[in-house]
């Protein structure tokens, strides 16, 4: 296995500009996720480590040497496409088989290699079969199976659980973690789903408009945003935003709401800009409905989840509407009126340019 | 509900009105192809003047005739030859063509029309284009050939070349056809397919095999049917570039049965013609689909 280093790679379609100037270096058996909305680049990104697109500027290592030069076939990485891209005339031990012919690999050994594959994968009784018998979550499998038998330096996976049902993209992608475990082998995979990339990836790319907005582990991204729209983007239901007026109390930032109640929070003021307009960020588990609580508000949604509750709150002071998570065994009903506190141990300040500076310590985490 | 009741009542007979829809259709079917095809038959064996309109039955004596005749025998030679040449022809240039222009791109577009756009021509201009180009001396096949010391070659008025020349002539014109078909085909073949190729390793010709061809197998099968059947009926072409000539080795089966129906005033031997010719068809056509499907099973 080898690390994948990406140095300050561009890549534009005619005047349309959808990679500039991004650097990532991908340690060795990692497993890694380029998330981000569609357009964000994500693809393109995979698809010039693979060779399917050219970089415009810039160099692509792979363990150390360069690649992005070379032809898709010479670069040594293995790539499960969205839509899986079988052969649909070959049969499974074929599509598996025809890479490895490709290049001259002995047939013995070829037989051993789809033997193997096709047993981690459970496929084995599918290999005299073609793809057009198989159903999707099989053709997925093959998919994936023909990326091991390579051998390759990396994987690559492009949305590879995007055509499946709700249950067997929560199988498959316990099966992916699974394997990268038994594998250990570098691997890129590009989702759109923060579930996929929260659970399957030692480290996110999270990527917005060319660029990139974040990389970290999971928990840091989700507790430690960097900037609104990661805030936004990662976690469901999305962060709640409400604006708020800042204070200085001995050192620390206090927030106060529009009911016009304080928020005493961790966040040192000196880190935060001198003026500007901010605004408080929390997610909907640290804001708890209390009797008590200092922010006042009418449900107007109850929406069971069967572990939790969210609440739809809508505020009485300026009409904002705020989710609230509460107990699985909830008995809050639309129209309830609720007193609300927030945990001010888990709120984010952002500013105009929507960087956000975090209650939280990297230390906690 | 619903659903099951429509299917059921789908069937003529509960539902005879259905039948008109598909009325203004079967009439025309009729009239137009199923009573003609046995009224030729019919025809085919009776002698059957269409100058006095007299007809009397004459049983496979009009067949006997077209047996005994060389003119005949030479014209299902003629046909047979200029389908072995033209079929081919068609579909390697229509497939080259497809497969060189299926492409993005205005150039690509470009020539896609230039190369369909022979197929909106009418036979006439289409003979007039290459009687000028086979034109000894003058043409422009004779101008190139002449630039390589070559004496000028009368195309038209040589036995052994005036078949060949109908064939140049027919496959220029309607190449078009079987190249849109071609890369109808090859653009419901997904990109990615050929990505994962190059992933693979494959190269240019390992793609071709593994990819291309056999998903195009059907549309190979299609216009190598759709080309038997056409070609089978050259008719224009050879009546307008060469008569039929010289010496007969041109003549196709089409212009014989036109010349002994509308010249001789012979009604039942044309339509005897008629019938082999259909025959021919038939069996060519029924070949090839029994042969693509025995390759597209294996």
């Amino acid at each position: 296995m080898s690390s994948i280093e990406l140095d300050r790679v561009s890549k534009r379609f005619g005047a349309v500009e959808v990679i500039s100037d991004l650097s990532l270096k991908i340690e060795s058996g990692e497993f890694i996720a380029f998330l981000g909305a569609s357009g964000c680049g994500k693809t393109t990104l995979l698809r010039m480590i693979a060779g399917l697109e050219s970089v415009d500027a810039g160099q692509i290592r792979i363990g150390g040497q360069r690649i992005d030069q070379l032809p898709p076939g010479a670069r040594g990485v293995a790539m499960v496409f969205q839509h899986y891209a079988l052969y649909p005339h070959m049969s499974i031990r074929q599509n598996m088989a025809f890479g490895l012919k490709n290049i001259g690999v002995s047939k013995a050994e070829i037989e051993t290699r789809v033997r193997q594959a096709a047993k981690i994968l459970e496929i084995e009784s599918l290999l005299a079969r073609k793809p057009g018998q198989l159903s999707g979550g099989q053709r997925q499998r093959v998919a994936i199976g023909r990326a091991l038998v390579k051998q390759p330096k990396a994987f690559l996976f492009d949305e590879p659980l995007s055509n499946l049902d709700a249950a067997l993209r929560v199988r498959t992608r316990v099966e992916l973690a699974r394997l990268h475990q038994q594998t250990k082998a570098t691997t890129i995979f590009v989702t759109h789903d923060q579930v996929e990339a929260m659970t399957l990836a030692g480290r996110i790319v999270v990527m917005n408009a060319r660029k990139i907005e974040q990389i970290g582990p999971p928990m840091e991204i989700y507790a430690r945003p960097a900037s609104e729209f990661v805030a936004r983007f990662v976690g469901s239901p999305p962060m709640n935003f409400l604006p708020v007026a800042l204070s200085d109390e001995q050192g620390l930032a206090t927030l106060t709401l529009a009911s016009g109640a304080p928020l005493r929070t961790s966040i040192a003021t000196k880190d935060l800009p001198s003026s500007g307009e901010f605004r408080l960020g929390v997610r909907a588990e640290a804001v708890r409905v209390a009797a008590g609580g200092d922010i006042a508000g009418t449900i107007e949604v109850v929406e069971r989840l069967g572990d939790r509750t969210h609440l739809h709150v809508r505020l009485a002071q300026d009409g904002r509407a705020l989710i609230v998570e509460d107990a699985g065994m909830s008995r809050a009903a639309p129209g309830d009126a609720v007193s609300l506190r927030i945990d001010a141990s888990q709120a984010h300040i952002f500013d105009a340019l929507g960087r956000a500076y975090n209650s939280l310590d990297r230390g906690a985490l | 509900m619903s659903a099951v009741a429509t299917r059921v009542d789908a069937r003529i007979g509960a539902e005879w009105r259905n039948l008109g829809f598909i009325a203004p259709f079967l009439a025309l079917f009729l009239a137009m192809l199923v009573y003609p095809l046995f009224s030729g038959m019919w025809i085919s064996l009776q002698e059957y003047d269409l100058f006095d309109k007299s007809a009397s039955f004459a049983g496979f004596a009009n067949f006997r005739t077209l047996a005994g005749d060389p003119i005949f025998r030479g014209a299902v030679r003629n046909t047979v030859l200029f389908v072995i040449l033209t079929v081919p022809a068609f579909v390697a240039l229509g497939l080259a063509l497809a497969l060189a222009l299926n492409r993005p791109g205005r150039l690509a577009a470009a020539l896609r029309a230039v190369y369909f756009g022979t197929s909106i021509l009418s036979v006439t201009i289409v003979t007039i284009i290459w009687k000028i180009m086979y034109l000894p001396g003058r043409g422009l096949i004779s101008l190139v050939l002449n630039i390589f010391g070559v004496a000028p070659i009368a195309f038209i008025s040589s036995s052994a070349l005036a078949l060949p020349a109908v064939a140049i002539t027919t496959v220029w014109w309607i190449v078009g056809l079987p190249m849109i078909l071609f890369l109808a085909a090859l653009q419901q073949i997904p990109a990615e397919l050929y990505e994962a190729a190059a992933l693979d390793n494959a190269g240019r010709w390992a793609a071709f095999r593994a990819i291309t061809l056999p998903a195009i197998l059907r549309t190979f099968a299609v216009v190598v049917i759709i080309e038997i059947i056409l070609q089978f009926q050259l008719f224009g072409q050879a009546l307008l570039l060469t008569q039929g000539g010289p010496n007969n080795a041109s003549r196709p089966i089409v212009l014989f049965i036109y010349e002994t129906g509308f010249r001789d005033w012979n009604l039942g031997l044309a339509a005897a013609a008629s019938e082999i010719l259909f025959v021919l068809m038939a069996v060519a056509a029924m070949a090839q689909y029994f042969a693509s499907r025995r390759a597209e099973a294996s």
